[in-house]
């Protein structure tokens, strides 16, 4: 007897569930030869307004974890993804991804996700400083995580180029919600698989798929946005103003996926500057 | 009438959850938008008592929630106050103060809120209290210890002799069902027909107290007791649900829902109120996202 084959409905990814998008609308992705692969989401603003409050709800949670327990769950992340190696090379090999480029999307993921989980723990003891005053206080800076990021993923790398977004922004602490690659999203949504089984609480990594053209602007001008990543070339001038006026940090990673370093961190970070008196106990002797 | 003849006839109404929840659906598929929408949320705005019910209440926290009531977000024109501010009786005096320019009605909390745990004499001295010190509106619990052991006549009349303390005065009544604790549906009902039968002001749900709190499914039931008693009785009572209520797109579906079972009649602030303090600021973000066009945070919206 034959046996029919089980199709895997693709959703989206708010607050650590699964659910369709409230709008009930979708698309079609297609392979080169035109035949239908997977239906897809087609987010509305309104998932995305969900997604935010979400992300807003799980942001200090995540923030306040030790940097090390960050730093595992980040790791843990990477090791699921290795054990279903297999199966999104498979899944991408159906959008015409050839088996060269599907390897290197995965092996990149994976290693991307290991590089920042080494960072977690390490960034701030690098980057903060202890500055020169001209009294007796000490004045230091210190990183903390800029809040919750909106971001738009790169369109042809739906695994690797949606993880090299990802990753330094909850590495930081942040909260994010990405636009996934339109056209190739299915590996997009299964990697959200990945997140739910990887101890990142609910609502860290959301993941919508549909239009940027559509979304753009609701996700640049939300006032309860922080930052805004750009990794994908189109963006309307419109969104980029919307940004501007509503004064949150504007990041262009277009172009960018290929570099791995901390300073991308750094980017959805803020600087805390705090001035202390220097106390001199009796005791201790001088100064501390 | 006193409550014993009150209740002699009295039967107890079952309710069909299966019913409730497909009416509650049918409800919440509902959407509305646009001029609608604007309308709704100034009306859900109006019908809040801002509430604050802390050990930790001070003078000036309830005169900056009283503010708040006065002035929902300035930075809007044609924003509507809120129907009342709801505290504990020793700071009615401090609200009343401070509303003392507005039409903002000072509402407290009596009868031992919230466990109802004490004799009908006392309870009537912290209502009479409460009134003394000027309130508007009294908002009493019933006493569950009474209604769980079914003994129904006590705790009519005692919502009665309540009642009668507060028109006497002329101030409204309020009476907290508490539904979290009596149980089922059919008890929400039954506990609704019974304060129904002494003709308060408002019927509500919840203290806020406990982690069970208003709920669709028991305001629509509620709803329903009202209706009834309404076509036996010509004595229009008011609804309000308090507490877990924390969001503009539930308080539309409230008011669908009202509008619905009760008619227009009931949607104003004098039949209806939301007890919330979260709501509101979800409310002014709506509000501001309509004429804005564009999401808003809460870090924009005065806590209180």
């Amino acid at each position: 007897m034959t046996r029919l084959n089980i199709q895997k409905t693709y959703k989206i990814f708010i607050g650590g569930k699964f659910p369709r998008t409230e709008s009930g609308r979708f698309y079609p992705i297609n392979n080169s030869k035109g035949e239908l692969i997977a239906n897809m989401c087609l987010s509305s603003r309104k998932d995305f307004r969900n997604a935010v409050v979400s992300a807003r709800k799980a942001q200090s949670g995540w923030a306040s974890l030790t940097a090390y327990n960050r730093s595992q769950i980040l790791y843990r992340l990477a090791e699921m993804l290795e054990t279903r190696r297999a199966s999104f090379i498979e899944e991408m090999l159906l959008l015409d991804l050839s088996k060269k480029q599907a390897e290197a999307e995965v092996d990149g993921a994976i290693d991307r996700l290991v590089y920042y989980a080494g960072w977690c723990d390490k960034y701030t003891a690098v980057f903060s400083s202890v500055n020169p005053t001209a009294s007796a206080h000490f004045n230091f800076s210190v990183h903390e995580p800029t809040g919750v990021v909106a971001a738009i993923a790169p369109e042809h790398s739906p695994l690797f180029g949606l993880i090299s977004v990802v990753a330094p922004a909850i590495a930081g602490g942040n909260a994010v919600i990405v636009l996934a690659s339109e056209t190739k999203a299915t590996s997009s949504i299964s990697f959200a698989e990945v997140v739910q089984n990887s101890d990142v609480p609910g609502g860290v990594i959301n993941l919508l798929t549909g239009n940027m053209a559509e979304l753009a602007l609701h996700m640049a001008s939300h006032m309860d946005v922080n930052a805004f990543v750009i990794a994908r070339k189109g963006l309307a001038e419109a969104s980029k103003m919307a940004v501007v006026e509503n004064v949150k940090r504007m990041i262009d990673w277009t172009g960018k996926m290929n570099i791995q370093d901390p300073y991308k961190m750094l980017e959805l970070q803020e600087v805390k500057t705090t001035w202390h008196p220097v106390q001199t106990s009796a005791t201790g002797g001088g100064g501390y | 009438m006193n409550s014993k003849d009150l209740l002699k006839n009295f039967k107890s109404v079952p309710v069909d959850l299966m019913g409730v929840n497909d009416r509650i659906a049918r409800i919440k598929s509902r959407s509305v938008k646009a001029e609608a929408k604007i309308q709704g949320l100034h009306m859900a705005l109006n019908m809040i008592d801002l509430t604050t019910l802390e050990g930790a209440d001070t003078p000036n926290k309830v005169r900056q929630l009283c503010y708040k009531a006065m002035h929902p977000h300035d930075q809007m024109n044609g924003i509507p106050t809120v129907a009342a501010v709801c505290v504990y009786p020793s700071l009615v005096r401090t609200a009343k103060e401070a509303l003392k320019d507005s039409d903002v009605k000072v509402a407290a909390v009596s009868t031992y809120f919230p466990s109802g745990q004490s004799t009908l004499e006392i309870k009537l001295k912290e209502t009479q209290y409460a009134i003394d010190e000027g309130a508007d509106e009294i908002d009493m619990v019933i006493s569950r210890r009474e209604f769980l052991q079914g003994n129904y006549e006590y705790v009519l009349s005692e919502i009665i002799s309540v009642k009668e303390l507060c028109h006497k005065n002329n101030v409204r009544l309020k009476v907290i069902l508490e539904t979290g604790e009596i149980g089922s549906l059919d008890e929400v009902r039954k506990a609704s027909d019974i304060a129904l039968l002494a003709n308060p002001d408002f019927i509500k749900t919840s203290t806020g107290k406990i982690g069970q709190a208003a709920n669709m499914q028991v305001t629509l039931v509620m709803l329903q007791a009202i209706w009834d008693h309404y076509q036996k009785t010509g004595v229009q009572v008011g609804m309000k649900p308090a507490g877990g209520i924390s969001d503009a797109k539930s308080a539309l579906h409230y008011l669908i829902m009202v509008k619905e079972i009760l008619g227009a009649e009931w949607l104003s602030n004098k039949w209806f109120r939301f007890g919330a303090s979260r709501l509101a600021n979800d409310v002014l973000m709506q509000l501001a996202k309509q004429e804005s066009g564009v999401y808003q945070a809460p870090q924009y919206f005065s806590k209180d």
